[in-house]
C-alpha cells in the first residue's frame, strides 16, 4: 500500500498538508493556513453548490487545520450536511469533524441529534457504528437527552450485529457517566448481565466495562454478574494458549478480558458461594502460578500481557483481604519483581506492595523487602521508581523499623529529587512523630529536616514540634540543649531561628544553669540571627526576648537597650514597631509578678490531628495514605471532638486557632471583654465575635484596675498588638478617641491627597486597591480586596472604624480572586482624622490583622469655583482675621515643575485661577468645602521660589481648623 | 477508563489526539504542552510510568513517535502499555510498515481506526481481525463510491 493517499484519500488535501510540511517558519504556515481557510470559505459561500467529494475534502483540511492548533469558525454546517450523505466515506468525515469539533451547546445539535437517530434506525450496521461512535465521542447531555433510552434497547436487541452491540455498550457507558440520571435502570439491566455469557469474545470485553462502571454504581442490580464472572474467567484461565484464536495475544489468552473481569470483581467482596468462591481461588492460584512457569515468548508483549493479569489478580486478592496464603504468595511474587530487570516491573511492584503494606496479614511479608526497598531508593535511576519506594517505605514503616526507615529518608533527602523533597519531609516529620518512644529522637529528627531541607519544611512541620516539646515535660531540657547547639552553626535556617526562638524563649531556663549557655548567652546567640530573618521571625524572636526578660531578670537591661533602639521603636514593620514598643512599655511598667502571669510558660495544647497528616492527605489525596494513620484519624476526630467545633479545621497546628484561643482563655478574659465592650461600645460588633479579646490604648485603665483579668500572652506569628493581648488572637480595633499617636497605623501614601485611584496598601498576601468618587458632602469609595496567594483566606472580615460600619465581606476570599466592598461615605463636619480600615482574615492558620487609614482627607470634599481676580482678592481680605490664614513655608520635596504643580492643586479639588495673581508663577486657586452642616469657602495661594527651592503655602477659610487641615495637607504635596 | 491518547513526535510535534471526557480546548493545549515537556525529558531507561497531576500516564516510543496515555488510578498500567501496542499493530497491519508520514498524510484514518478500536476510552475489541475488518470494509466502500478525478480537478484548478 503507497505510504500517502491509502485507499484513494483526497489529493488536494494531501497536497495541502505537503505545503504545511514544506513551510519554513509559523509565519509562512500561518500565512499558508490564511490562504487555505479563505479559499474554503469563498467555495462554501459561493452560488455553486459543491458536490459531496468537494465538500468532503474542505471540511477534511479544516479538520486539519484545526487540529494543527488553529481555530476553526466555520463549516460546521457543511460537516453537518454531510452526516446525511448516502456515501459511507462522507458521512464518516462528518461525524469525525463533530466528534473532534463540536461542543455541547452548538446550536447545530439538533440537526445532528437527527441524521443520528436516522444513522441509527437504518439497520445497516456500518452507519449504526459511526452514529454510536458519534455519541460515544461527544457525550453531551443533548444527546443522552435523546438517545438514552433508545441505546439500551439496541444493545439488547436479539438481531442486533455483534459490532454495533459492542458499540451501544461503550456509547451507553459514556452516556452513563456523563448524564447518569438520564440513563434509566430498567428491564435491560439483567439482559445486559448475561452478554458476560456472549459467544463473541468482543461483545464480552465491551460489556464487561460496561457493567464494572455500573456495579460501581449500584452493586445490588448487578450482583448476579459475579458468578458470571468467575465462570467466564474460569475458562479463560485454564483454556489453552491457542483456544481463543485472534482473542489471544502473545500467548496469553484475552488478556484485557481478563483483565476487566478481575476488575469487576473488585466492585464485589470474596463470593459468599463456598463454589464460586473455590473457583475464583483456583482462577487465582492458576494464574499466580503461571508467572513462576518459564515464558512462552520473549517477546516483551508476551510478559507484559501475563504480569497485566497478574497485577490485576493481585490487587483482587488484596482488595478481598481474606486469604492470608494469597496474600503472602502475592507478596513473595512482588518481592521478586522487586529485583526484575525490567523498571517498569519493579515500578508496579512497589505501587503494589504499597497497598499490601496494609493488609494485616501480609504487613509482616512486605516489611521482609526492607533491604531491596532501601536500595531501590538509593540506585534507581528514574525518579517516578524512587518515589514508589518513598511512598512504600512509608507505607511499610512500624514501631520495629521506624529508626531506620526515617534515617534513610532522611540521608536520601539531602540529595533527593527537589520535586519530592517536600513530601518526603511530610512523611518522615509523620513517621518521627507517630513512632517515637523517646522524644529526644523526634526532636533530633524534626532539627535535621530543617538542617537538609529546611526549604521543603512546611509551618505546620515546625508548629508540629514546638507543640510536642510543650506537651511533654521530660523533652523540654533536652529540646532547649539541642536548639541551641544547633543555632551555633554560623548559617542556620531560618525555620530553626523560629523553633530555637519559640523553645529557648519558652524552656532556655533549663540550660541557663550552664554557664556556656547562660541568658546573655543564650540571648546574644538569638540576636545574632534577628537580623538575617524575615518580619514573621523577628516578631517571633521579639516575643521570645519578653520571655527571656521574665524568664531571666538579669538581661532585661540588655533586652530593653534593643527594644529600645531606633531600628525597633521606629521600624518601619508596623507589626515590628509595634511589638518593640509594648514589650518595652511592659517590662518598663510591670512588677515582677505581673510579668510572670502575663508571660507565663505556655499551656499544654489539646491533642488533635497531627495538620502534617492532613497536609499530606491534601497532597496525595486519601487514597495513599497509611490506611492505619487514617483510622487514628477518625478516632481523634470522635473522641476530642474539637476539629469539628472548629472553623477551620487542621491547620492551624499551634492553637493559632480562635477555638483553642476561647477555649483556654475565654474563661480569663470574659470579665475583660465585658468590660471592654463598654468601652467600644458599637465598634465591637462589626466584627464576627470570635474572641472577645481586644485591648485598646486604654488598657492601662483595666490592667491597673483588675489584673486577674489579663489574658496570658501567647506565641503567635503575626499580629498587632495593643496594649496585652492575646499572641495569638489579636483583633485590632482602633477606638474612637482622638489620640491617635500611640497608634502605628499603615497610614495611606500621601498621593492619595491628590487622586482618588489606586492601591493603597499591599504586603506579600493581600493587596488593597481603592476608587472613589466625591460630590459636595458625599462620596462613594470602592474598595478591592486581593488575595495574592494560591490559598483562601478565611474568616475574612473588613470594617471601617468611623461613625458608619461596613456591610460585612464575604467571609473567604479565594486564591487569586479579589473582593469588593462599597463605602458610601458622608462628610458632617470638618475632621482630621481619617477612617480606619480594619482587616482581618485567616491564612494557613494564622490569624491576619492590618489596620490601614482610608484615604478620605477632607480636600475630598472640595467643589472649585471659579472668579475673577477682583473677586478673588475683595474675598481674600474679607478672611483677613488672624485664625482664617495659615501660612506655612517648607522646603520642595519634589521637582519644581509648574505642570505638575497645577495638576496637583487642581487634583487637590481648588478650582485654578489664572491671571489673578500679579506674578504669574504664583498658583492661586479657591473652592468651596462641603459638609453635611456647613459650606466652607476657602482660597489659596501658592508661591514658588525657585532659587531657593521654597514654597510659601498660605491658606484662608472661613474656619481655623479647615485653614489648618487644608494647609497641611496639601502642603504635604510638593 | 482512558481519559485521553496523543500521539507526538521526539520534536514536540502533537500528530493525533483523542479526548475521552469533555475538555476545554485551552486546558488540552495546555495539558499537552505540559506533558510533552515531561515526557520527552525522559530516558531510555526510565519506566513506561509516572504520575502527573491526579493521572496515570503510560507512555512508549516507537521509532519517532511518542505514544501517551492518560488513564486513573485504579487502571491497570501494562495493559494499557499493550493497548497502546496494539494499536501500533493496527495502524501497521492498516499502513504496512506505518511510519510517521503516514499518520500525518491519513490522520482521518488513524481516528478512523482508534474509533474502531476504543470507545469512550474503553477497548471495544481486542481482535485485530475484527478491527482491520471494520476499517477494511469501509475502504471498499469507499472505492465504490470514487469515481476517478482528473489531477487538475483535485487542486481545484479545475
Amino acid at each position: 500500500m503507497p505510504a500517502v493517499s491509502k485507499g484513494d484519500g483526497m489529493r488536494g488535501l494531501a497536497v495541502f498538508i505537503s505545503d504545511i510540511r514544506n513551510c519554513k517558519s509559523k509565519e509562512a504556515e500561518i500565512k499558508r493556513i490564511n490562504k487555505e481557510l479563505a479559499n474554503i470559505r469563498s467555495k462554501f459561500k459561493g452560488d455553486k453548490a459543491l458536490d459531496g467529494y468537494s465538500k468532503k475534502k474542505y471540511v477534511c483540511k479544516l479538520l486539519f487545520i484545526f487540529l494543527l492548533g488553529h481555530d476553526i469558525d466555520f463549516g460546521h454546517m457543511e460537516a453537518v450536511n454531510l452526516l446525511s450523505s448516502n456515501k459511507y466515506t462522507e458521512k464518516q468525515i462528518g461525524y469525525l469533524f463533530i466528534s473532534v469539533l463540536v461542543n455541547s451547546n452548538s446550536d447545530l445539535i439538533s440537526l445532528i441529534n437527527n441524521a443520528i437517530k436516522n444513522d441509527l434506525s437504518s439497520r445497516n450496521p456500518t452507519f449504526m457504528n459511526l452514529a454510536l461512535h458519534c455519541i460515544a465521542n461527544v457525550g453531551s447531555r443533548e444527546m443522552a437527552e435523546a438517545f438514552a433510552a433508545e441505546v439500551p434497547c439496541i444493545l439488547v436487541a436479539g438481531d442486533t450485529m455483534d459490532s454495533v452491540k459492542q458499540s451501544a455498550a461503550l456509547c451507553l457507558l459514556r452516556l452513563n457517566r456523563t448524564s447518569p440520571d438520564l440513563v434509566a435502570m430498567g428491564e435491560w439491566t439483567t439482559r445486559v448481565v448475561h452478554l458476560l455469557n456472549d459467544q463473541h469474545l468482543g461483545v464480552v470485553t465491551a460489556a464487561t466495562s460496561l457493567i464494572t462502571t455500573l456495579a460501581q454504581k449500584s452493586p445490588e442490580d448487578f450482583k448476579t454478574s459475579v458468578s458470571l464472572a468467575v465462570a467466564r474467567l474460569s475458562r479463560i484461565v485454564s483454556s489453552a494458549s491457542t483456544d481463543l484464536q485472534d482473542y489471544t495475544y502473545y500467548f496469553v489468552a484475552a488478556p484485557w478480558l481478563s483483565v476487566k473481569l478481575l476488575r469487576l470483581l473488585q466492585c464485589y467482596p470474596p463470593p459468599e458461594d463456598g463454589a464460586i468462591r473455590g473457583r475464583l481461588t483456583e482462577c487465582l492460584e492458576t494464574i499466580l502460578n503461571k508467572a513462576q512457569e518459564p515464558p512462552k515468548s520473549k517477546k516483551v508483549q508476551h510478559s507484559n500481557a501475563k504480569n497485566a493479569v497478574l497485577f490485576e489478580a493481585i490487587s483482587l486478592i488484596i482488595h478481598h483481604d481474606s486469604e492470608p496464603t494469597l496474600l503472602v504468595r502475592a507478596c513473595n511474587q512482588l518481592g521478586q519483581f522487586l529485583q526484575h530487570r525490567e523498571t517498569n516491573l519493579r515500578y508496579l511492584a512497589l505501587e503494589s506492595m504499597c497497598t499490601l503494606a496494609s493488609s494485616e496479614f501480609s504487613h509482616e511479608a512486605v516489611k521482609t523487602h526492607i533491604e531491596t526497598v532501601i536500595n531501590a531508593l538509593k540506585s534507581e535511576r528514574d525518579v517516578s521508581v524512587r518515589q514508589r519506594a518513598v511512598d512504600l517505605l512509608y507505607a511499610m514503616c512500624d514501631r520495629s523499623n521506624a529508626k531506620q526507615i526515617v534515617a534513610e529518608m532522611l540521608s536520601y533527602l539531602e540529595t533527593a529529587d527537589y520535586s519530592i523533597r517536600e513530601e518526603i519531609v511530610l512523611k518522615v516529620a509523620i513517621l518521627a512523630e507517630k513512632y517515637a518512644v523517646d522524644y529526644t529522637w523526634y526532636v533530633d529528627t524534626i532539627l535535621n529536616l530543617i538542617r537538609f531541607a529546611g526549604d521543603y519544611v512546611s509551618d505546620e512541620v515546625w508548629y508540629r514540634v514546638i507543640q510536642i516539646v510543650i506537651n511533654r515535660d521530660e523533652v523540654q531540657g533536652y529540646a532547649a540543649k539541642t536548639v541551641f547547639e544547633a543555632l551555633q552553626a554560623p548559617a542556620c535556617h531560618e525555620n530553626l531561628v523560629k523553633v530555637g526562638g519559640y523553645i529557648l524563649g519558652e524552656f532556655g531556663n533549663l540550660i541557663a544553669g550552664d554557664s556556656r549557655s547562660s541568658p546573655l548567652i543564650q540571648f546574644d546567640l538569638l540576636h545574632s540571627k534577628f537580623h538575617l530573618c524575615s518580619v514573621p521571625t523577628r516578631a517571633l524572636l521579639l516575643s521570645a526576648y519578653i520571655k527571656f526578660i521574665n524568664l531571666f531578670p538579669e538581661v532585661k537591661g540588655t533586652i530593653q537597650e534593643v527594644l529600645r533602639s531606633d531600628s525597633q521603636l521606629r521600624n518601619a514593620d508596623v507589626e515590628l514597631q509595634q511589638r518593640a514598643v509594648e514589650y518595652l512599655r511592659l517590662s518598663c511598667i510591670a512588677s515582677t509578678d505581673i510579668l510572670a502571669t502575663v508571660l507565663e510558660e505556655m499551656p499544654p495544647f489539646p491533642e488533635r490531628e497531627s495538620s502534617i497528616l492532613a497536609k499530606l492527605k491534601r497532597k496525595k489525596g486519601p487514597g495513599n495514605l497509611h490506611p492505619d494513620l487514617d483510622e487514628n484519624r477518625k478516632e481523634r476526630s470522635v473522641n476530642g471532638g474539637t476539629v469539628a467545633t472548629s472553623p477551620t479545621p487542621s491547620t492551624d497546628l499551634l492553637g493559632l486557632g480562635s477555638t483553642i484561643a476561647t477555649q483556654n482563655s475565654a474563661p480569663r478574659a470574659s470579665k475583660g471583654a465585658s468590660l471592654l465592650v463598654d468601652v467600644f461600645s458599637g465598634n465591637i460588633a462589626a466584627f464576627p465575635v470570635e474572641t472577645p479579646v481586644s485591648v485598646g490604648p486604654v488598657a492601662d485603665e483595666n490592667f491597673s484596675r483588675d489584673i486577674s483579668y489579663i489574658p496570658t500572652v501567647r506565641w503567635g506569628t503575626l499580629g498587632i498588638l495593643v496594649g496585652i493581648q492575646s499572641w495569638e488572637s489579636i483583633q485590632y480595633i482602633k477606638p474612637k478617641i482622638p489620640d491617635m499617636r500611640c497608634l502605628p497605623l499603615a497610614p495611606f501614601p500621601s498621593r492619595f491627597v491628590c487622586k482618588n485611584n489606586g492601591v493603597l496598601y499591599e504586603n506579600q498576601l493581600l493587596q488593597i486597591g481603592l476608587k472613589s468618587e466625591f460630590r459636595q458632602n458625599l462620596g462613594r469609595m470602592y474598595v478591592f480586596f486581593g488575595n495574592k496567594t494560591s490559598t483562601q483566606f478565611m474568616n475574612f472580615a473588613a470594617s471601617v472604624v468611623c461613625q458608619d460600619t461596613l456591610q460585612p465581606a464575604d467571609p473567604t476570599v479565594d486564591g487569586g480572586a479579589q473582593l469588593q466592598q462599597i463605602l458610601n461615605i458622608e462628610c458632617v463636619s470638618d475632621f482630621v482624622d481619617a477612617p480606619v480600615l480594619n482587616i482581618q482574615f485567616r491564612y494557613g492558620g494564622t490569624l491576619q490583622n492590618i489596620a490601614v487609614k482610608l484615604p478620605i482627607t477632607l480636600n475630598k470634599f472640595f467643589q472649585p469655583t471659579e472668579m475673577t481676580s477682583q473677586n478673588f482678592f475683595q474675598r481674600w481680605k474679607q478672611l483677613g482675621a488672624p485664625q482664617q490664614e495659615v501660612q506655612t513655608i517648607f522646603k520642595a520635596r519634589h521637582s519644581m515643575d509648574t505642570e505638575v504643580t497645577k495638576a496637583k492643586i487642581m487634583g487637590f479639588g481648588a478650582a485654578l485661577l489664572d491671571g489673578v495673581d500679579p506674578n504669574p508663577s504664583n498658583f492661586v486657586g479657591a473652592g468651596v468645602i462641603h459638609t453635611k452642616t456647613t459650606q466652607v469657602g476657602c482660597l489659596l495661594r501658592l508661591e514658588p521660589n525657585t532659587q531657593a527651592q521654597m514654597y510659601r503655602l498660605t491658606l484662608r477659610t472661613s474656619r481655623d481648623t479647615v485653614s489648618q487641615r487644608l494647609c497641611d495637607l496639601l502642603s504635604e504635596q510638593f | 477508563m482512558m481519559r485521553f491518547m496523543l500521539l507526538f513526535s521526539r520534536q514536540g510535534k502533537l500528530r493525533l489526539q483523542k479526548w475521552y471526557t469533555a475538555t476545554a480546548e485551552r486546558d488540552k493545549k495546555k495539558m499537552v504542552r505540559e506533558l510533552m515537556q515531561v515526557v520527552l525529558a525522559r530516558k531510555p531507561k526510565m519506566s513506561s510510568f509516572l504520575e502527573w497531576r491526579d493521572l496515570k500516564i503510560v507512555y512508549k516510543r516507537y521509532a519517532s513517535l511518542y505514544f501517551c496515555c492518560a488513564v486513573e488510578e485504579q487502571d491497570n498500567e501494562l495493559i494499557t502499555l499493550e493497548v497502546i501496542h496494539r494499536f501500533v499493530e493496527l495502524l501497521d497491519k492498516y499502513f504496512g510498515s506505518v511510519c510517521e508520514l503516514d499518520i500525518i498524510f491519513n490522520f482521518e484514518k488513524a481516528y478512523f481506526i482508534l474509533d474502531e478500536f476504543l470507545i469512550g476510552g474503553e477497548i471495544q475489541d481486542t481482535s485485530k481481525k475484527s478491527v482491520l475488518k471494520a476499517i477494511e470494509q469501509a475502504d471498499l466502500l469507499q472505492e465504490e463510491d470514487e469515481s476517478p478525478r482528473s489531477v487538475l480537478e483535485e487542486m481545484g484548478l479545475a
